[in-house]
């Protein structure tokens, strides 16, 4: 047993060394990470535990780091594009919009209203998606194997109607600067027609199975309590953040495209536990099917491509812009300042989820182990955009 | 007495084999109901509708290298699988699959089960200890809190049943009982069947109690460290125990080989087959509970009503012999 | 007291545990929705977007309709393509004396190099798909394929010349429309 003694003297990389510092006699410190089944990617957690009890937390950060700003700096604006649907591979379109909103921003671009429809349209399917991906990969953190089974079957359908038009089913890059890329086919809308009640009458089975089972119930009332103002000190948006009782959406706070001409709720609990970002996200759903409802009614003729959209040579004009949408995870901003030259000197990206991460080592000092997979997973992260 | 002993080592045999080929089939009954649940075909590839599945993935556990982590207890780490598996053959000697079909002809039955399957535990607590790996530990600690907590139920309830029937000899149990589902044990004792076979989820670490091995947590728990056939037996053993579970249930509650027109053994295995399929469809359905609410679940309610249960029914028991001494 | 009603509610829900049942057992005797893969494929292949392919020109479909301006290669933000021009022909003695007879003349010279590519070097490894070659192609020379069943054993199968490959397409002419990159999956 002691044959690798002079080993253990040096175990443990930097993180977990200066963890250990602080650490109390007789806790156990815990790796969860990077390869773990409930941290979906590459995070790290670290923890220190009595039991099952965690005295501390600290994610570590880092493991999936692309360098998307400095990459934004290598390549004009319209090249940058194909990166943003690799930022967030939950809800690519809205990273699309964000960054494409700031440029347009920055140049003056009116975008065609129909395109401003096609964009809600696909955004809001995306949303969908990616809210069906986290409800799926959540009750799978909580010990349910069936329910992701269904959420893919269900969102297979979005992905075939998103495939229509933009060619991928995950990492889109199908918005352009002053538009997007292909129209909305006859077909692709009535698919979309089709979706629209199919997913309804999903819904109430997804509750009789899971929302309303008493074992899901007591995993997650209760658990992980974010009061409002902790999420105003860290900047957590999103879901997370309504369902701490804050009611702030981006489509609502600060109305961009076609949403001030829809008709929607922002769904809040007062919960403030995983039981109310749970029910946030599962009303959302519903409020994205309403969404593209009425827009696929209102959708009027007419271009989706400006005239005389930018090419990828064009240069951005000297300024600076800021421009946020709301994604399924939070508030998705883009600033970008331009000194006129080929590429834009420097994008900003904001991602949501580095945000929301942050709670983590608050909330879940002093829970048990499955409550802080449970507070992991409510969050509804997808690492690559921490990292970005 | 040479003739006992044949009989117990024709049914040593029987027993090792039919564990074997038990095992198999579940993991394909696991696989293919989990598929069919998820709209999924499950195996289908090898064999008729993959029927040989379970053997391919068998013979590739055999054939896998036997991994041990550095600093691990070696005697310790490798005795741990194969503790699991062992007290599993002994806990099927007693069982009676038919009138008069058992190995080993004991008069205290039960009692013997339920003291082999408390050896269970300590496999766990092995594996998880001496695989040197902290995940182990903690699905190693869970596992012995939860095995003690949840015998006591199991105990219990088993009990109330032995207190009707008079008897803890198990085929004198399924004799007490009738041919017709009224004539079971479950009509008079259906809190006990439910107490029972709650705490046997607990007892075999199922989902939705599968705590020590819990995925999302804690990797795999007490065998996450285990390769090739040592994972093979452990999991080997998991099944081996819910048949032995099943079966007793069926034995104390559902009239054991008693039933109308087939002969006794086919209806004992329907009877266990029809338990193991609700066991899967347990699995395929819930959400894991928490620790802390495993706990409070056996503690706050299992125990209270099962000790509730157990001097009712000691009352009853003892009105009804009172009524019987009178007339 | 509310220790009994709180014990009650308790009691009463556990009947969600009998819902989830039905919902699972429900399920678990409808239809699969999985499609078995070797033996049958999924039928929303027409709008995917496989690696790049050029288009034939209008007389002859095997020859690109690309005319190597290379704006494509400017505009691909991962650098995959690569278009290699012709080299102009060496002009026969005819022509190069008609040639100087024009410099005389103070005419230009009219090249008479063909346009189309001699190699169209694409690293699929690299392409991200974004489709903004297709958009900056003054013919619209280029366009996706429909193919899901790219695989390879290394990077360097994917590295592919495009001229080459539509060519190549000619051998399995008569087939239907996407015939190239079929052929070579369809065993099932």
């Amino acid at each position: 047993m002691t044959r690798y003694a002079d080993m253990d003297q040096v175990a443990g990389d930097f993180y977990t060394n200066n963890f250990a510092k602080t650490a109390k006699e007789s806790s156990l410190i815990l790796n969860l990470g990077p390869q773990h089944p409930s941290t979906h990617g590459v995070l790290r957690v670290i923890v220190e535990m009595d039991g099952e009890y965690i005295l501390r937390a600290e994610p570590v950060l880092g493991y999936l780091h692309r360098m998307h700003e400095k990459m934004a700096e290598v390549k004009t604006a319209a090249q940058f594009i194909p990166n943003m649907g690799r930022v967030d591979y939950g809800h690519a379109l809205a990273w699309n919009w964000a960054f494409l909103g700031a440029v347009e921003k920055l140049a003056g671009i009116e975008v065609p209203e129909r395109a401003e429809y096609v964009r809600t349209i696909t955004c809001e399917l995306n949303r969908i998606a990616s809210h069906l991906l986290w409800w799926g990969a959540y009750l799978l953190d909580l010990g349910a194997f069936t329910p992701i089974m269904y959420a893919f079957d269900d969102r297979e359908k979005v992905l075939d109607i998103l495939q229509m038009p933009t060619g991928s089913r995950l990492t889109y890059s199908y918005y352009r600067i002053g538009g997007v890329a292909l129209d909305l086919s006859e077909d692709c809308l009535r698919s979309i027609r089709e979706f629209i009640p199919w997913m309804r009458s999903r819904l109430p089975m997804y509750k009789d199975l899971v929302s309303d089972n008493i074992i899901l119930r007591k995993r997650i009332e209760g658990v992980g309590v974010i009061e409002p103002e902790l999420c105003r000190r860290y900047g957590a948006t999103g879901p997370v953040a309504r369902g701490s009782g804050i009611n702030y959406d981006v489509r609502r706070a600060e109305p961009y495209s076609v949403y001030p001409k829809v008709d929607f709720i922002v769904p809040t609990s007062e919960l403030k536990d995983a039981r109310g970002r749970y029910d946030v996200r599962m009303i959302e759903i519903e409020q994205s099917l309403r969404i593209i409802e009425q827009c696929v009614e209102q959708m009027p003729e007419g271009d989706i491509l400006v005239k005389g959209a930018p090419k990828p040579s064009w240069k951005a004009p000297k300024g600076e812009a800021y421009f946020a949408v709301e994604g399924g995870r939070g508030k998705i901003g883009v600033y970008v300042a331009s000194d006129g030259g080929k590429n834009i000197y420097r994008t900003k990206l904001r991602a949501p989820g580095y945000s929301n991460l942050s709670l983590f080592a608050e909330v879940s000092s002093g829970t048990i182990l499955a409550d802080a997979v449970a507070i992991l997973g409510s969050l509804d992260l997808i690492i690559p955009e921490i990292d970005r | 007495m040479p003739a006992e002993l044949i009989r117990i080592l024709i049914g040593l045999v029987a027993v090792a084999v039919s564990v074997g080929l038990i095992g198999l089939v579940m993991v394909w009954v696991e696989r293919k109901v989990a598929g069919h649940v998820q709209r999924r075909p499950g195996p289908y590839e090898v064999g008729p509708y993959g029927l040989l599945q379970p053997l391919a993935d068998a013979l590739k556990l055999v054939g896998k290298q036997l991994f041990m982590p550095d600093n691990a207890d070696p005697i310790l780490f490798w005795l741990a699988p194969v503790l699991s598996f062992l007290p599993v053959l002994l806990l099927f000697l007693p069982l009676p699959l038919g009138d008069g079909l058992f190995t080993l002809d004991v008069n205290l039955g039960l009692l013997l089960i339920l003291a082999f399957s408390g050896l269970a535990v300590l496999s766990l607590l092995l594996g998880g200890w001496a695989s040197n790996n902290k995940y182990g530990l903690l699905g190693a600690a869970r596992a012995v809190a939860q095995s003690v907590a949840y015998e006591i139920p199991l105990l219990l309830s088993v009990l109330a049943v032995a207190f009707v029937s008079g008897s803890l000899d198990l085929a004198t149990v399924v004799k007490e009982q009738g041919t017709w589902p009224w004539n079971w044990n479950i009509m008079t004792q259906p809190l006990a069947f439910l107490i029972y076979i709650v705490s046997a989820l607990g007892e075999t670490n199922r989902a939705p109690f599968d705590l020590p091995e819990a995925e999302s947590e804690l990797t795999a728990g007490f065998h996450t460290e285990y390769s090739g056939m040592g994972f093979g037996l452990f999991f080997l053993a998991e099944y081996a125990n819910m048949v032995v579970v099943c079966s007793v249930a069926t034995v104390l509650f559902l009239g054991g080989w008693h039933g109308p027109v087939l002969p006794g053994p086919v209806w004992f295995v329907l009877k266990v087959s029809l338990l193991m399929l609700l066991l899967v469809f347990f699995r395929w359905t819930y959400p894991r509970v928490r620790f802390d609410q495993l706990l409070n679940i056996n503690w706050k309610w299992l125990m209270p009503l099962a000790v509730a249960n157990l001097m009712l029914t000691a009352f009853f028991v003892k009105l009804a012999q009172y009524a019987v001494v009178k007339m | 007291m509310n220790a009994i009603k709180e014990a009650f509610k308790t009691v009463s829900d556990l009947w969600s545990l009998m819902v989830g049942l039905k919902v699972t057992g429900k399920y678990f005797l409808e239809p699969q929705r999985t499609v078995r893969y070797p033996w049958k494929a999924v039928a929303n292949l027409d709008t995917f977007k496989g690696h790049l392919e050029l288009v034939g020109g209008v007389k002859d479909i095997f020859t690109p309709r690309c005319i190597s301006c290379g704006m494509c290669a400017l505009a691909c933000p991962s650098n995959c393509i690569t278009v290699v021009k012709r080299k102009a022909p060496k002009p026969t003695p005819e022509e190069e004396k008609a040639l100087a007879e024009a410099k005389a003349k103070g005419e230009k010279p009219k090249d008479k190099t063909p346009k189309d590519p001699e190699r169209f070097l694409y690293d699929y490894s690299l392409c991200s798909l974004c489709g903004t070659c297709m958009e900056n192609c003054p013919v619209g020379a280029l366009r996706f394929s429909k193919n899901v069943y790219m695989a390879g054993y290394s990077r360097n199968d994917f590295q592919f010349d495009l001229v080459l490959k539509l060519r190549e397409s000619e051998a399995h002419a008569p087939k239907a429309e996407p015939a190239a990159p079929a052929a070579e999956t369809s065993e099932a």
